[in-house]
């Protein structure tokens, strides 16, 4: 979009040449005409100064906008099976779609191979229909074959918002099709609204934002207000992308929450036949390594039993290993302690590991890093059990108990059963 | 052959505080640093380069002038020279914009082999530019890359790319595009010789221009970035919990399971 000046109205008055703040206005002497150069920004400050209406903005290279509708969900399955993510954005969508209006729908996008029965599921779970893109070639993931039908998808078929799981998959794929694209891309979203009125109360409840700013905003606009964490949680930024669509996002696993299955849904089923041949594919798979090691689920876990730094040594985890027995939850750990090699990757709470949102989340010799609070802030309670009475998990924990985790836990162990209801 | 690794320079977010009575970030005094998964990225071409001491080790990076000292220990780690790209121009980019601005440097720089670029940076934790900088130069690209190896005639590599549930292996030629992960290696530290001749005057650092590297002023900065920042805030402070309290830790446990109880949590 760049802003010109028509010469048959410019009279040489120089307002404008004065009024850009990037000097991107020449003057011409002998013409007596501005010209813009270089420098412009297109920030348009000069279109409202001129006395004539000579400045005006070419919107000829704009987005159309309004031929983008609907709502896809990138539903991603890995040997047949739909993630979980994908069953929570599923929801999410939907939920986006009723709020644009009431002839938008929710698809879910599916690439794989002989993908029918997915299909049939994400409609269950919540998707007014179902895009397969089938081909023997998108069997597993790979960059290039899906970015390709995907993006061959969107142009044929205008999506308004794309929303992707920020996974493995996810985050090596969503960039490339926003880079393909030329669209904004907006990663590990926590929050999307479309309608002001909702975007308003979220923040109200969420945020310190004084919602008075948010008085001159048109409520018309249902452009996608993505809120996401910055600096490990300390700061959140809302973006939106105006100029370009389709509007996409990614978003963690764990953040939002998926609906009751629906079995029997019914749903429009779209197929679309992908054009892609086996040298548009560049990376060769020579084989997928599942590690035996226990699964640790960490996002369906109701209690978590996180040790930390506190814990000394690799032997802790024996303890909170003991601690989620006893409780039915999980172990899961702080960032310290797998740099410390005392336990795996797969058990780390936080902005490099796991998002987690249980019933009860047990923070045990944790100090509560900004990075270990934005993967578990949202737990309904929060424990904390610390000999630092001024640890900043102790700012976050509706619970805490000062004292040595190595005596406290043992307690609560041996006294668990005596107030629990659980069987 | 030469190698290109994408760094970046970005505040130590483990030493970033919030102000807790005007809740707003503490920007003073954290200090600037390579970011991590970059690092990584470093050690891995240096490590070829240890093999192949023919190999040419060329940093590039974007951002503000000071960057140069990130840049400094990107030579005194073993880097054979770096290109900083700073200019009002592309100042505010996201990583659409951000991309195009270094994929102007790197085509500016020349042919490559490969380029290893970290997985995510630190402060905004996005892991788009590195696959839209693969995007732009339509390489084929691996993320998330946890071992590496590459063929005697250097036109295959073979990789392990980290899922949540394991890996895969994957073959692909070069030239491409690898983000790195921390399980990769373990970075070296920077050598004495190293800081010497990172240190003089005549270090191969070269800061270019948005002219110099000839981009299309219509795809980098501010403005031309689609994403915009609608509104930044503060998230909303927790109400305070409550320290249980009890004469030991017998005492202290039932007191505590009590409360869950009474919130029906247990």
């Amino acid at each position: 979009m760049a802003v010109v000046v028509n010469h048959e109205l410019c009279k040489g008055c120089q307002i404008c040449v004065k009024a850009c703040p990037f000097q991107a206005i020449d003057f011409d002497d002998v013409a007596r005409k501005a010209t813009i150069n270089e420098k412009c920004t297109a920030c348009s400050v000069c279109i409202s100064k001129c006395p004539f209406k000579a400045i005006s903005k070419d919107e000829s290279d704009a987005v159309d906008l309004s031929a983008y509708k609907h709502i896809w969900v990138f539903a991603e399955q890995r040997d047949g099976e739909l993630m979980g993510v994908a069953k929570e954005l599923i929801a999410c969508g939907r939920r986006l779609s009723r709020d644009i209006s009431a002839d938008t729908k929710c698809y879910a996008l599916l690439v794989g191979n002989n993908l029918d029965a997915l299909g049939q599921e994400a409609i269950e779970w919540g998707a007014d229909g179902s895009i397969l893109i089938e081909s023997p070639l998108l069997e597993h993931f790979n960059t290039d074959g899906y970015t390709k039908v995907i993006c061959d998808a969107i142009q044929e078929m205008k999506p308004e918002i794309i929303l992707y799981g920020a996974t493995h998959i996810g985050r090596d794929l969503a960039p490339r099709v926003a880079g393909r694209s030329n669209v904004g891309l907006t990663a590990d979203c926590t929050g999307l609204e479309v309608d002001l009125e909702k975007y308003k109360a979220y923040c109200a409840k969420e945020t310190t934002l004084d919602l008075s700013t948010l008085e001159g905003e048109d409520p018309n606009d249902k452009c996608i207000k993505q809120t996401r964490p910055a600096f490990g949680g300390n700061l959140m930024a809302t973006i939106v992308s105006k100029k370009t669509r389709p509007q996409m996002s990614t978003v963690r696993p764990g953040v939002m929450s998926k609906q009751e299955r629906v079995p029997g849904a019914k749903g429009e089923i779209i197929k679309v036949t992908p054009k892609l041949e086996e040298s548009d594919i560049r990376t060769k798979i020579i084989k997928i390594v599942k590690e035996a090691k226990e699964m640790v689920s960490l996002t369906d876990a109701k209690i978590i039993c996180s040790g930390g730094r506190g814990l000394g040594g690799p032997e802790g985890f024996k303890l909170m290993q003991e601690f989620a027995d006893k409780v039915g939850g999980v172990v899961g750990s702080s960032r310290a302690c797998v740099d410390n090699g005392w336990i795996g990757h797969e058990h780390q709470v936080g902005q490099t590991g796991t998002t987690v949102k249980p019933d009860i989340y047990f923070a045990c010799g944790i100090s509560g890093a900004i990075q270990h609070q934005a993967g578990m802030k949202n737990s309904k309670l929060i424990v904390a059990i610390n000999k630092d009475p001024d640890a900043p998990i102790f700012g976050i924990a509706d619970y805490g108990i000062v004292g040595d985790l190595y005596k406290v836990v043992p307690m609560i162990i041996e006294e668990w059963d005596n107030f629990s209801t659980a069987l | 052959m030469r190698i290109i690794v994408c760094a970046k320079q970005v505040p130590d977010t483990s030493e970033v505080k919030i102000d807790p009575k005007t809740n707003r970030i503490i920007r003073d005094g954290v200090p600037s640093i390579l970011n991590p998964d970059d690092a990584n990225a470093l050690e891995e071409a240096l490590l070829i380069k240890d093999k192949d001491p023919e190999t040419v080790v060329t940093v590039v990076s974007m951002g503000p002038p000071q960057a140069k000292d990130m840049l400094i220990e990107c030579l005194a780690m073993g880097a054979d020279e770096c290109y900083l790209l700073s200019d009002r121009a592309v100042g505010g980019s996201d990583t659409w914009a951000t991309s195009n601005a270094i994929t102007a440097l790197i085509e500016k720089i020349g042919p490559f082999d490969m380029i290893f670029a970290g997985r995510q940076a630190i402060d905004g934790d996005t892991a788009q530019v590195g696959p839209q900088i693969a995007e732009k130069l339509h390489l084929p690209q691996v993320t998330y890359v946890q071992k590496f190896d590459i063929s005697e005639d250097k036109k295959v590599v073979t990789v392990q790319r980290q899922l949540e549930d394991g890996y895969e292996v994957i073959e692909v030629p070069t030239p491409c595009m690898l983000t790195c992960i921390k399980e990769l290696n373990n970075p070296r530290y920077m050598s004495v010789s190293g800081i010497v001749k990172a240190c003089k005057p005549d270090a191969p650092i070269y800061v270019k221009s948005a002219k110099d590297v000839e981009c299309d002023l219509s795809k980098v900065g501010l403005e031309a970035s689609p994403t915009v920042v609608f509104r930044s805030f503060t998230p909303a402070p927790k109400a305070p919990g409550q320290i249980i309290q009890g004469e030991d830790e017998r005492a202290q446990s039932k007191n505590l399971l009590a409360k869950l109880k009474e919130k029906h949590a247990i």
